[in-house]
């Protein structure tokens, strides 16, 4: 069938498989982390847990404070308020030992340019204290995780954002970290780039690593993350599984997008005809749709309908299951007068 | 390494001190992570080996190197082509060899002169980027969230650059005693060395304050350029304009009428005012120091201010070296203080400051 149905696939191969192997115990936890400067309040009362073998992502448009959080639980800022716990050590008295654990990839990495792959990996090795014979085998084998090994002896002036990306993968890693904490680190590759790294992320949750990712490209994050939580301006409007989120926004009328053969008047008419159908109207954001609200999931009702009043569907789609939907009306409630004006592709 | 050796001792006091051993590479994350070893006093150590590392393989380190040894190798060039003309009448004078660094013939520049004029160009050279240069290249995040003290990324990058500076010192100052030998055909005794040793130290910490305040500059500019344009207005300020601006105050607060003498209390006072003043200035303290340090006949830091009851019957002789160190001694406790209050204003503003902004 060509109709789209992405959370169907998602919840019948990850969701229930993830949920089950959740009993990993919690690598971060914070309470009612704040931090202010000044009259900004960057983050506010933040509650989180992420545990280890799962991959948490941390949604939020550029400013919502992720980096901010994500410096907090690495003791590179202190929290005006609240506290946070990683592997049970407060980051903030105990910057060191936390850092020994946790494997930072920071919002655009940089390299010393001057320095080959190699080098910078090996630096980053020695600040860790790692033996000499350990850190080389280490990084032959996780520039070759990384698909790095031809680029490894070249300056790094000579890379490209991707490369430093990867790079930068492979240096979390130097230190074998147990929590890994991911900054936009899919900004600047290329898509089959992305899908590289997104698995090995999730493999490094499989061998039993504790995940943050903090992204704001959802399609990406919503493809590897077990847990999701969205943050705006600074608070965590609404956190748990991708599938369990939806279900939280998807309370009221099932809100479905149809495309279809034109004439749209004589679809309309075929869509209202179907049993359970509250309402049709065009969309207000792209006028080749229309927008169905129903009670139920009427979807296969309507495809048959709408094949038998001779206007095959194209485009079949429920509303508000999909991340990127929560995510927008997150937004949309953030800043109402400007939510009709950013339409997704 | 070093790194390594200095932490087997240390690993007993610390707590958290994690058991040494053979580190497994697998992705065993916990067991790995842990048998990491730590010793995490000799992590500044990692730092200041990688900016030193930097520090002699860069441009400017061979642009500064070769920079100072012209300006050495012309000063003492003229000076020992001069001491060669009179090597009859200098063969009596006590260190001989000394006067190569202090002495000046014809209208080159001494050679000491040369290095207070140009040491703090050295300073400023190796710290006005220490730390907006991590900044621009982004890699400060990814610095500090290593395992490491923020404080060990200043003490590392001071260090380095110090040692850098106290290589191309060294160097210099070979490269001067060997044209001395040379030219002059004398060897340095035991206390020439010393002194020269003892000098080296004091421009150490001369040039050291130099330093502090171009990374004070890199941490508290964003800009590599405006951080060196503000530490070079700063050494200009100080080596061509303090004597104007000191001697104006000095006029304003301690004035000599237009009748006075040029012995006169008014004017002793002025000068006594001038040269308290001028000691604000790390430039005055160290040439005082270096004075006296280089010149066994120096029996006082201020010459000038020697009065005539203080001079008359003294017998012309000269100081032996802890004499001399002891002479110098405030100015070389005042320029350390300088660098390590200059330094820990650096230290200060660095830890408070935000990672991100």
């Amino acid at each position: 069938m060509a109709v789209a149905e992405p959370a169907a696939d998602r919840a019948m191969d990850e969701q229930p498989a993830q949920a089950a192997s959740a009993p990993g115990a919690p690598a971060i936890r914070t309470k009612g982390l704040t931090k202010r400067y000044g009259e900004f309040t960057a983050v506010d009362k933040l509650d989180l847990t992420v545990r280890h073998g799962e991959v948490f992502g941390l949604l939020g448009p550029n400013g919502a404070g992720k980096t901010t959080t994500i410096l907090m639980l690495l003791g590179l800022s202190e929290p005006s308020g609240g506290a946070a716990r990683v592997l049970d050590l407060d980051p903030a008295r105990n910057p060191v030992a936390v850092k020994r654990q946790v494997g930072y990839l920071p919002d655009n990495v940089g390299f010393y340019s001057g320095m080959t792959g190699r080098q910078n990996l090996r630096y980053t090795a020695r600040l860790n204290g790692i033996d000499k014979k350990v850190a080389e085998e280490r990084i032959e084998r996780l520039l070759g995780r990384v698909g790095m090994t031809a680029a490894g002896d070249l300056a790094v002036e000579k890379y490209s954002r991707g490369m430093r990306q990867r790079l930068g993968l492979a240096d979390v890693l130097v230190k074998d970290p147990s929590i890994i904490i991911l900054d936009e680190p899919t900004t600047a590759i290329d898509p089959a780039g992305v899908t590289e790294v997104l698995e090995l992320v999730r493999e490094l949750a499989r061998d039993g690593a504790a995940v943050l990712l903090a992204s704001h490209l959802l399609h990406q994050v919503q493809e590897v993350c077990d847990q999701v939580g969205i943050f705006v301006s600074g608070k965590l409007v609404a956190s748990g599984p991708v599938e369990k989120l939806a279900g939280q926004l998807g309370s009221g009328p099932m809100e479905i997008e149809l495309g279809a053969a034109p004439p749209l008047d004589s679809v309309r008419v075929a869509a209202s005809s179907v049993s359970g159908v509250t309402s049709v109207a065009l969309d207000e954001r792209d006028s080749r749709m229309l927008i169905v609200k129903a009670q139920r999931d009427v979807r296969a009702d309507l495809a048959r309908a709408l094949v038998q009043a001779g206007h095959p569907p194209f485009h079949l789609r429920r509303r508000g299951d999909e991340l990127d939907e929560i995510y927008r009306r997150y937004f949309s409630a953030e800043a109402p007068p400007t939510a009709g004006a950013e339409v997704p592709a | 390494m070093t790194a390594r050796s200095e932490s087997l001792p240390l690993r007993k006091k610390r707590k958290k001190g994690r058991t040494p051993g053979p580190v497994s590479p697998g992705p065993a994350e916990g067991a790995a992570a842990q048998a990491q070893l730590p010793g995490l006093r000799a992590r500044w150590r990692v730092i200041a080996a990688k900016e030193f590392a930097d520090h002699v393989t860069s441009v400017r380190f061979l642009v500064v190197t070769i920079v100072l040894t012209l300006a050495a190798a012309a000063a003492v060039y003229s000076t020992a082509g001069g001491l060669g003309g009179v090597a009859s009448d200098v063969s009596g004078e006590p260190s001989v060899f000394l006067v190569l660094f202090t002495g000046q013939v014809g209208d080159i520049p001494r050679f000491t002169n040369f290095i207070t004029f140009l040491g703090p160009l050295l300073g400023i050279a190796f710290g006005f980027d220490g730390i907006n240069g991590e900044r621009s290249e982004a890699t400060l995040p990814r610095l500090l969230s290593q395992p490491i003290h923020r404080d060990d990324v200043i003490n590392g990058k001071f260090v380095a650059g110090l040692a850098a500076i106290g290589v191309i010192l060294l160097a210099v100052i070979g490269i001067v005693a060997a044209i001395g030998i040379i030219q002059l055909g004398i060897l340095p005794s035991a206390e020439d060395v010393l002194r020269i040793m003892v000098w080296f130290i004091v421009t150490l910490a001369y040039i050291g304050f130099w330093l502090a305040l171009a990374l004070l500059c890199s941490i508290v500019l964003r800009r590599a350029a405006t951080s060196a344009l503000m530490a070079l207005s700063a050494w200009l300020v100080v080596t061509a304009f303090l004597g104007l601006i000191i001697g104006m105050l000095a006029g304003v607060l301690s004035p000599v009428p237009a009748d006075a003498g040029e012995g006169s209390p008014q004017a002793r006072a002025n000068l006594a005012m001038r040269v308290n003043l001028g000691r604000l200035a790390p430039n005055q303290l160290y040439e005082e120091a270096t004075r006296v340090i280089l010149d066994p006949r120096q029996r006082t830091v201020t010459p000038g201010l020697a009065t005539d009851s203080q001079v008359s019957g003294a017998i012309g002789g000269l100081l032996s070296l802890d004499q001399s160190l002891l002479v110098i001694w405030p100015q070389f406790v005042a320029l350390i203080a300088a660098s390590a209050g200059t330094f820990a204003l650096a230290y200060v503003s660095f830890m408070r400051q935000e990672v991100r902004a």
